[in-house]
């Protein structure tokens, strides 16, 4: 049994990419996923790829830090600590808005950010690992699954025929930029 | 997808629609009759000066919903500009209109309150500063605020404002209109760089005057206030609402067959601009809300005074409502602005939520307190909103109909939006 546990077609044209994807897909190759430089305007439903869940995190994160920064001026300004501040009662709610936006804003930026490290295992200090180095360049990969994909010749040669320039088996899943 | 579209077919303006708008013109000229007739004259101008404002502020969105468009040189409103270039079409006529209803407001008098309370002779609108003898020395009306205003604030250079100001938009708009139908008959870039450049133009113009143009019209109305948020906050009203009035168009026109082209991607991005548009109009209602609410100067908080009395309140909660919480929640999903029912719900909600809104800003200072909150809205207002709906429908479906292609056939950015795709 080959050790080969993805195989990689290699694109410099997105175009001819796309026509490969077309070409696995009629002949029933399971794609495990596509790197490109840059964003291709309807992959995502050729792929049949899931909508991105980003923006109900979004929605969360802000839920959180408003709710945390409301809960915090009142206590310190309502109950804790109450202050005359121009005659005003003391729940003054339009007061506390402008600051309630702000933590608002600022939860959910830095939740995206954190949610997006962690969906695309991306953190500081740690080298990304990608299947191929150049498909942060100028290379667009079509990646697939070897293990029950056979006969590798096939799959190598339909990447081949769609415009591949260069198709890679690879005995690793990852390479690191370290 | 379809690739051949017959951009030629004109749009026909018959049938029950023609008829429903003239219908609904008629009511509202039995409202402002019965109005009159039943001595609730200053109601009744405080009712027209409203629509006529939102009339005219419609179509000026259809002139900025244009110029912007070009001068951002988008791609994919190219084959839906026919239809804020028939709100353009339909301009003068709302100019006329609301000059109309202005002067005659000014220049007819009636026996009113003034604003002590004490009965006196003053003029149908404007009564805090048009009134006579208020910046006369020695008079017993005399205001000294008002005559400490007048060097900018008297009817002469008023009217001046207000008709420079109309007439500059109405001929930049009219030249966008005319560039887009020779295009249609010469093809090439010429007519593209023209509108380019006379869109510049006129957002330079529109966004310096817009403002003077509300402070004009609305602000005066509580002429002894100011606020110097109140002109974009209209103009962010003025959009909002443009906005929305453009996407029930598009989507009702869609439904008698027209405007095939249009798809649910042209309609997402509408209903991102409502989206958007609508919290930036609460931005700027909060905006002046705040300060005067945190200042708390006399001179500045007696504004929200008046809109805080127990006839108005609720009707002030309600603005906040459905013109922010509605459209935030309905169309915050990307599905949601991509759902063509969705889409006319909020764009119908916002249409009556700035109806609510102009109302907040005109009758506290015209019309004053009635005897409870259910009552300030009573059968003037809806008939006088019917009517004006009716007149503009009729007005712009006949300028629709005058176009003969209902998409910029030769827009060097027309495939761009035939194609769009978000």
């Amino acid at each position: 049994m080959s050790s080969t546990k993805y195989i990689l077609g290699l694109f410099d044209d997105p175009d001819e990419m796309m026509n490969g994807i077309d070409n696995l897909q009629r002949n029933s190759v399971p794609i495990y996923d596509v790197y490109t430089p840059m964003p291709i305007h309807g992959i995502e439903a050729k792929l049949g790829i899931k909508e991105s869940r980003l923006g109900y995190a979004a929605f969360m994160f802000g839920c959180l830090g408003g709710t945390i920064v409301f809960s915090m001026i009142c206590y310190m300004l309502v109950l804790d600590w109450p202050m005359n501040i121009g005659g005003k009662m003391h729940f003054a709610v339009p007061d506390f808005i402008p600051i309630t936006f702000e933590w608002t804003v600022l939860f959910t930026a830095f939740g995206m950010t954190g949610t997006f490290f962690f969906a695309t295992h991306l953190f500081p200090g740690r080298a990304p690992r990608v299947m191929d180095l150049r498909a942060t360049n100028d290379r667009f990969v079509i990646a697939i699954d070897a293990k029950g994909n056979i006969p590798h010749d096939d799959i190598t040669n339909l990447l081949k025929q769609s415009g591949a320039v260069e198709v890679k088996h690879n005995d690793r899943k990852y390479v690191s930029y370290e | 997808m379809k690739t051949h579209n017959n951009f030629d077919e004109p749009f026909e303006f018959a049938g029950k629609v023609k008829t429903w708008s003239l219908v609904m013109i008629a009511v509202g000229v039995i409202g402002v009759l019965l109005g009159f007739l039943t001595n609730d004259g200053e109601r009744t101008f405080a009712n027209l000066l409203l629509m006529g404002y939102y009339f005219t502020c419609v179509c000026l969105a259809g002139v900025f919903f244009c110029a912007i468009q070009y001068a951002a040189q988008a791609g994919w409103s190219a084959s839906l500009l026919r239809i804020p270039q028939a709100f353009i079409k339909v301009l003068p006529y709302a100019i006329v209109l609301l000059l109309v209803i202005v002067a005659s407001g000014m220049f007819i008098t009636h026996t009113g309150t003034d604003e002590e309370g004490h009965k006196a002779v003053v003029p149908y609108l404007y009564k805090l500063w048009a009134a006579k003898g208020l910046t006369t020395p020695g008079s017993e009306n005399y205001d000294a605020i008002i005559a400490g205003k007048s060097g900018f604030l008297n009817k002469p250079f008023f009217f001046i404002r207000l008709i420079g100001f109309l007439v500059a938009y109405a001929i930049c708009g009219r030249l966008l209109v005319k560039y887009s139908t020779e295009e249609d008959d010469m093809g090439g870039m010429f007519n593209y760089k023209k509108s380019f450049k006379i869109s510049c133009v006129f957002l330079a113009i529109f966004g310096f005057t817009v403002p003077l143009f509300s402070y004009d019209t609305i602000m005066t109305l509580d002429a002894h206030w100011f606020s110097t948020m109140f002109g974009w906050y209209n103009l962010a009203a003025l959009w909002v609402s443009g906005l929305a009035v453009i996407t029930f168009f598009i989507i009702m026109l869609k439904k008698q067959g027209y405007f095939s082209w249009i798809t649910e991607n042209h309609l997402h991005n509408m209903g991102i601009l409502m989206f958007a548009f609508s919290i930036f109009w609460t931005y700027l209602w909060f905006a002046q809300f705040l300060l005067i609410y945190y200042a708390n100067i006399p001179e500045e908080s007696v504004y929200f005074y008046k809109r805080w009395e127990p006839e108005f309140k609720p009707w002030f909660w309600l603005n906040i409502v459905i013109n922010f919480a509605a459209p935030f929640f309905l169309l915050m999903s990307r599905d949601a602005k991509r759902l063509l029912s969705r889409i006319k719900m909020v764009a119908i909600i916002l249409i009556i939520g700035h109806w609510l809104d102009y109302f907040m800003m005109i009758m506290p200072g015209t019309v004053g307190p009635q005897s409870h909150w259910y009552t300030e809205i009573g059968w003037i207002e809806p008939c006088v909103f019917i009517g004006f709906a009716g007149l503009f429908t009729f007005l712009v479906l006949t300028a629709l109909s005058k176009f003969k292609s209902l998409a910029p056939k030769n827009h060097p950015l027309l495939q761009e939006s035939l194609h769009h795709h978000i």
